[in-house]
């Protein structure tokens, strides 16, 4: 296996009043082509910046971004992106929204093609029967998973998601998960995820990477197998309660509350 | 009762009872026609002066489109220049608020000197002039409060600015911008009418209440007054037409 994403010593800075405000240090990644690397850190450490910097949205001061061998020096079509706001043009049925990528990607799928791709899509999601509503007609957790079945359409290597269920209520996020279990079965992409939640990390990441504060560097990598079938009963077992406690831990420490020495 | 009939029956009626009010409240104090004019004194005056009505009222109308469609075309344009540019936005703020604030009475025998006898073209500048301010604000605001998620969507798709625009930003903005429009609807009918009643020889609805004044034909004046409240009406219901039909799914239904 290769490896799909890479991104190597990275190092961002944004300009403000007070002088540059170095948001990520020494960031170091390298997701597989197939897997799925979960992003956990504390508030505010970059994690955003960092989709921003896969997407191809920005460019990193120092330090490269590879995706499938290719420095990202700008915006790809290969890339599909998910957000915490579903964004869905309101104007536009649910079927039109989730074929918008079609619209902008070269050699995107036309006409009755394109429609029957969002279909199916939706369908995969348990969105059957809503195509032609519009977005204010669903609930948010139906609107995210019409947003994903948008970032997916065009068949991207990467699926970029920044907190996508932060914002949906617990039983609604756990079915979302086990949607991207399906979805990412049915249709292989290599993921990210920005993720606030480490049972939402361990749960769809084959790799858990955590961030320290700002400015962000690779503070941890927690490797997950994934071989077995995913079932949220998983989540309450002895293993997952060590996963998560190792991770607390680390957070603990990102966010500067333990001494990095005496918790290794 | 139908729905759609509904919506024109109620208004129909609230309007009939306004007029009976109206009526009563001249009877009742027995006004003479100087101090105010009862709606039974205003039939004889349609009655009568029925041709030139339809010929001032046209010519009103007209103007009045025109000079909206002036600020529509003018307003988007600078709505879109300051939605875009954070620079542009700073630099044309004060101007416009400034602009917008110099009372329209005040710039119409300016603009009535500035383009001696060019009375179509002065009522349309006019007209113009006091209907952009709220249509360029709106599609300003509503193009620079775009959520950054939407640009993001499309840009990292290799989307270029023109497509982001079209597919996202303007239609996004539609709702704002109808708002806006039926701000200016009115206001351009204002500008329209300042200009024909203070311009001499002038044309349009507002020349004929300003012959209501100088004949002391009060019950024409306020006939005016009605007819110019009825071209308001029937202006504002087309562009709540077209919003319906451009910006209609920012319409929630109540469930």
């Amino acid at each position: 296996m290769t490896a799909l994403i890479e991104i190597k010593g990275v190092r961002h800075a944004y300009p403000t009043a007070a002088g540059p405000l170095p948001v990520l240090d020494g960031l170091e990644l390298s997701v597989e082509e197939g897997g799925f690397c979960a992003v956990v850190g504390p508030s505010g450490c970059g994690k955003s910046t960092l989709t921003r910097l896969i997407a191809g949205l920005m460019r990193p001061d120092e330090g490269e971004v590879w995706l499938h061998g290719e420095r990202v020096r700008g915006p790809r079509s290969t890339v599909g992106m998910a957000f915490q706001n579903p964004v869905l043009l309101e104007w536009r049925s649910i079927l039109k929204n989730v074929m918008l990528p079609l619209e902008i990607v070269p050699n995107g799928l036309k006409g009755e093609a394109a429609k029957e791709r969002a279909r199916h899509l939706l369908s995969l999601v348990g969105l059957e029967g809503f195509e032609d509503k519009r977005p204010s007609e669903l609930s948010g957790g139906m609107r995210q998973r019409a947003s994903l079945c948008r970032a997916l359409v065009h068949q991207p290597e990467v699926l970029i998601l920044d907190e996508p269920f932060g914002a949906l209520d617990a039983f609604t996020r756990e079915d979302l998960w086990q949607t991207m279990h399906e979805l990412k079965a049915k249709e292989p992409f290599t993921g990210v995820l920005i993720t606030h939640d480490l049972r939402e990390s361990i749960f769809l990441g084959d790799q858990v990477v955590v961030l320290s504060g700002r400015p962000a560097r690779t503070q941890y990598v927690m490797n997950i197998d994934r071989s077995a079938p995913a079932n949220l009963e998983e989540l309450y077992t002895t293993e997952a309660a060590e996963r998560l406690t190792i991770l607390r831990h680390q957070i603990e420490i990102a966010q500067g509350r333990v001494p990095e020495e005496v918790a290794s | 009762m139908n729905g759609r009939l509904r919506n024109v029956i109620v208004p129909l009626f609230a309007m009939l009872v306004f007029l009976l009010l109206w009526e009563a409240l001249v009877w009742v104090n027995d006004w003479p026609n100087y101090k105010m004019a009862s709606p039974s004194d205003l039939w004889p005056a349609y009655v009568r002066y029925w041709e030139l009505f339809l010929v001032m009222g046209w010519q009103t109308l007209w103007r009045t489109v025109v000079g909206l469609l002036l600020a529509v075309i003018v307003g988007i344009a600078i709505g879109m220049v300051m939605g875009f540019s954070r620079t542009m936005r700073d630099a044309l703020y004060p101007l416009l608020v400034g602009f917008n604030a110099v009372p329209k009475a005040t710039v119409v025998p300016i603009v009535a000197l500035m383009f001696v006898g060019a009375h179509d073209f002065n009522t349309v500048l006019i007209a113009f002039m006091i209907s952009f301010f709220p249509i360029a604000v709106s599609v300003s605001i509503g193009l620079s409060t775009l959520e950054p998620e939407y640009r993001d969507i499309l840009r990292s798709l290799g989307a270029s600015q023109t497509t982001i625009f079209w597919k996202i930003a303007l239609p996004k903005t539609l709702p704002e911008f109808f708002g806006a429009l039926k701000v200016s609807v009115t206001l351009a009918f204002i500008g329209t009418n300042l200009m024909e009643i203070v311009s001499p020889h002038g044309r349009g609805l507002g020349a004929l209440f300003d012959s209501g004044k100088t004949n002391s034909d009060y019950p024409l004046m306020f006939a005016v007054l009605i007819a110019l409240a009825l071209l308001g009406i029937v202006l504002y219901y087309i562009v709540v037409g077209l919003e319906k039909i451009f910006a209609g799914w920012a319409e929630r239904t109540p469930s």
